[in-house]
């Protein structure tokens, strides 16, 4: 923004500067955001899990699937296996940061499905409205009061562990509230002036939704997906613990857990270390979330 | 009120109607069928089991009679336990999980509204504090961490209770299991319940109450309670279904005999009718729970038109 005051008085030139640097919502938001100290904690921590995710598994001397026949059943700091083996003699620590890999990966693949589909479906809802936002919304609705945990587990079972089935399936499912929240803010941003605007600047509805929409919607819609993302992870883990996601030796923080759950009696650690990492993870998305609401959201505060 | 629950159960015949359809082809569509086992059977006896369950016919036509059967009640016979119906298998496994479903439920209830209102009332105090970390770990620690680490803990290093077994359903034998079950909804609870408090103590009413001098126990529990807890009654339906998530693990870790472990062999073993059966009795239960919800909602809120 652009104001032209006459020059030569000190209190317009101080007007001036200010009118400069003004601050748009995002300044104001990452303010607010490098204040709290829980999130910026949990998005340091949550740095350190992803590059342990990405590089560790190069760390290690061990691969994730290696069987050391001689090392079975080490408990943590004993021997060679800095967080100890499991009953094949595989080290944990190489273990846990494939499982943490795979788990986060499939919280971002799936939330993209998620956010993908739910962004379109609701921006589309929306801004028709009419008989397709009523038609559109009631699908929604339906979809919203299907017992889906039941539905995800038959999808497994009929399609059986596919890597990237277990992503579709999950994020298929995760988009009914973001559609839900797109079409609640789209409602209101299509009364804004902007739009008027490029309506009668004729711009075609496609371009319209794409463009102006769209990016409008990016607040509430960040806010979701970090809280999305843990939900994947989640369910990711809820399918593997039944015996439905990842298959060994692959691992997830799901599967390590559920070995972990059997061997406690022998093996405590198998079941603690993969506990506390993923306890870490979720917590860390959960205070991210919460503090991009209160950053981009202050009235709620 | 009456127009509002008859178009509410119209609406929940198309969302049944989906449910089942979906269910019926995912399951056909899996890899496998009942009979299938590690021995083999001769072809010609696959062929006369295949024709007593109609399973010979085109799937369209298994569709079509499978839809007239629910129609009538009929939900067929097990494909695996020979000689017992779908209902059957139901009537003798809801019981278990029924049980520990509700005690679960009225136990999240109770302690976290407790909490949610202890925590608004002591807003920014110790008391408050505390509440919500608890929550935050409650609602980031899965069930199935949760569970193995109690029975790690209380059962076997403490030996206090039982580690894993129905028992007829003994008090000893179920308080795990309805623990674990309870935590993560008492942590979602009671931070909407403090959330709604907070909200309504700041409110004019409130303020009026307070003038008027009544004690501090009717103005929380008659006036600012009422208005707290309108967003924790439409959380009860998301509440159930997370309930109905957890027993699938809760009973698969605890071995007790429910629905939710049946499930999940069921389908493995592509029981079809037993499936099916048991996500039409769940999408019910579930579309029945919603619309209970709805009700309270407007009874609590007479500014609530049901139309």
């Amino acid at each position: 923004m652009t104001i032209t005051l006459a020059p030569g008085s000190s209190r317009n030139a101080a007007l001036m500067e200010r009118a400069v640097r003004g601050r748009s919502l995002w300044d104001d938001a990452r303010r607010r955001l490098l204040r709290n100290r829980a999130a910026m904690t949990s998005l340091i921590v949550l740095g350190l899990l992803l590059l342990a995710a990405l590089i560790g598994p190069f760390l290690t001397p061990y691969t994730y699937d290696q069987i050391n026949k001689n090392d079975v059943w080490q408990a943590p700091l004993t021997g060679a296996h800095l967080l100890g083996t499991d009953s094949l003699g595989r080290d944990l620590l190489a273990r846990l940061f494939t499982g943490l890999g795979v788990s986060l990966a499939i919280g971002a693949v799936a939330t993209t499905v998620s956010l993908v589909i739910g962004v379109a479906w609701g921006a589309t809802a929306g801004y028709l409205g009419g008989v397709v936002d009523e038609v559109m919304m009631r699908i929604v609705d339906v979809l919203y009061s299907l017992p889906y945990i039941f539905f995800v587990i038959l999808l497994m079972v009929v399609f059986g562990s596919n890597f990237i089935l277990l992503f579709i399936a999950i994020g298929a499912v995760e988009w009914l509230t973001m559609a839900r929240i797109v079409r609640g803010q789209t409602l209101s941003l299509k009364q804004k002036e902007f739009i008027e605007a490029a309506r009668a600047a004729g711009l075609t509805r496609f371009a319209i939704i794409v463009r102006h929409i769209v990016p409008n919607l990016l607040g509430p819609v960040v806010v979701y997906v970090t809280l999305t993302i843990p939900g994947v992870i989640l369910a990711e883990s809820f399918l593997s613990f039944l015996g439905l996601g990842i298959q060994p030796p692959m691992a997830s923080l799901g599967t390590l857990i559920n070995n972990g759950a059997q061997d406690m009696e022998l093996a405590p650690w198998l079941l603690i270390f993969p506990s506390i990492t993923m306890v870490a993870t979720l917590m860390c998305f959960n205070f991210i979330g919460d503090g991009l609401r209160d950053a981009l959201d202050p009235k709620d505060r | 009120m009456l127009r509002f629950v008859l178009r509410r159960l119209l609406v929940a015949i198309p969302t049944l109607f989906v449910v089942i359809t979906v269910a019926f082809f995912l399951m056909r569509a899996a890899p496998g069928n009942p009979f299938s086992s590690d021995r083999k059977l001769p072809p010609e006896i696959l062929k006369n089991i295949e024709a007593k369950y109609h399973m010979d016919r085109p799937l369209i036509v298994q569709y079509g009679e499978y839809l007239g059967g629910v129609m009538h009640g009929d939900f067929g016979p097990s494909l695996k336990y020979r000689d017992k119906s779908v209902l059957d298998i139901i009537g003798e496994n809801y019981l278990v999980s029924l049980k520990i479903g509700l005690a679960a439920f009225a136990i999240m209830v109770i302690v976290g509204v407790s909490l949610g209102v202890l925590a608004a009332l002591r807003q920014n105090g110790p008391a408050d504090y505390t509440v919500m970390s608890i929550a935050i770990l409650g609602i980031c620690i899965p069930s199935f961490v949760t569970a193995p680490l109690l029975q790690l803990a209380l059962g076997m290093k403490l030996g206090w209770l039982p580690i894993a077994s129905w028992n007829g359903g003994q008090l000893v034998n179920m308080v795990l299991p309805v623990t674990v079950l309870a935590l993560p909804q008492i942590a979602i609870i009671s931070r909407l319940t403090r959330a709604g408090m907070i909200e309504a103590l700041k409110s004019n009413y409130v303020r009026t109450a307070k003038a008027k001098g009544l004690p501090e126990l009717t103005i929380v529990t008659k006036h600012a309670l009422r208005a707290a807890i309108l967003p924790l009654v439409s959380y009860l339906g998301p509440a159930f279904a997370g309930l109905l998530t957890g027993s699938l693990v809760v009973e698969r870790i605890f071995g007790l005999p429910g629905l939710g472990k049946f499930f999940v062999t069921s389908a493995l073993q592509r029981d079809y009718t037993v499936v099916m059966g048991m996500v039409i009795f769940f999408a019910t239960l579930i579309l029945l729970l919603n619309l209970l919800a709805d009700i309270l909602y407007a009874v609590l809120d007479p500014r609530v038109r049901l139309a």
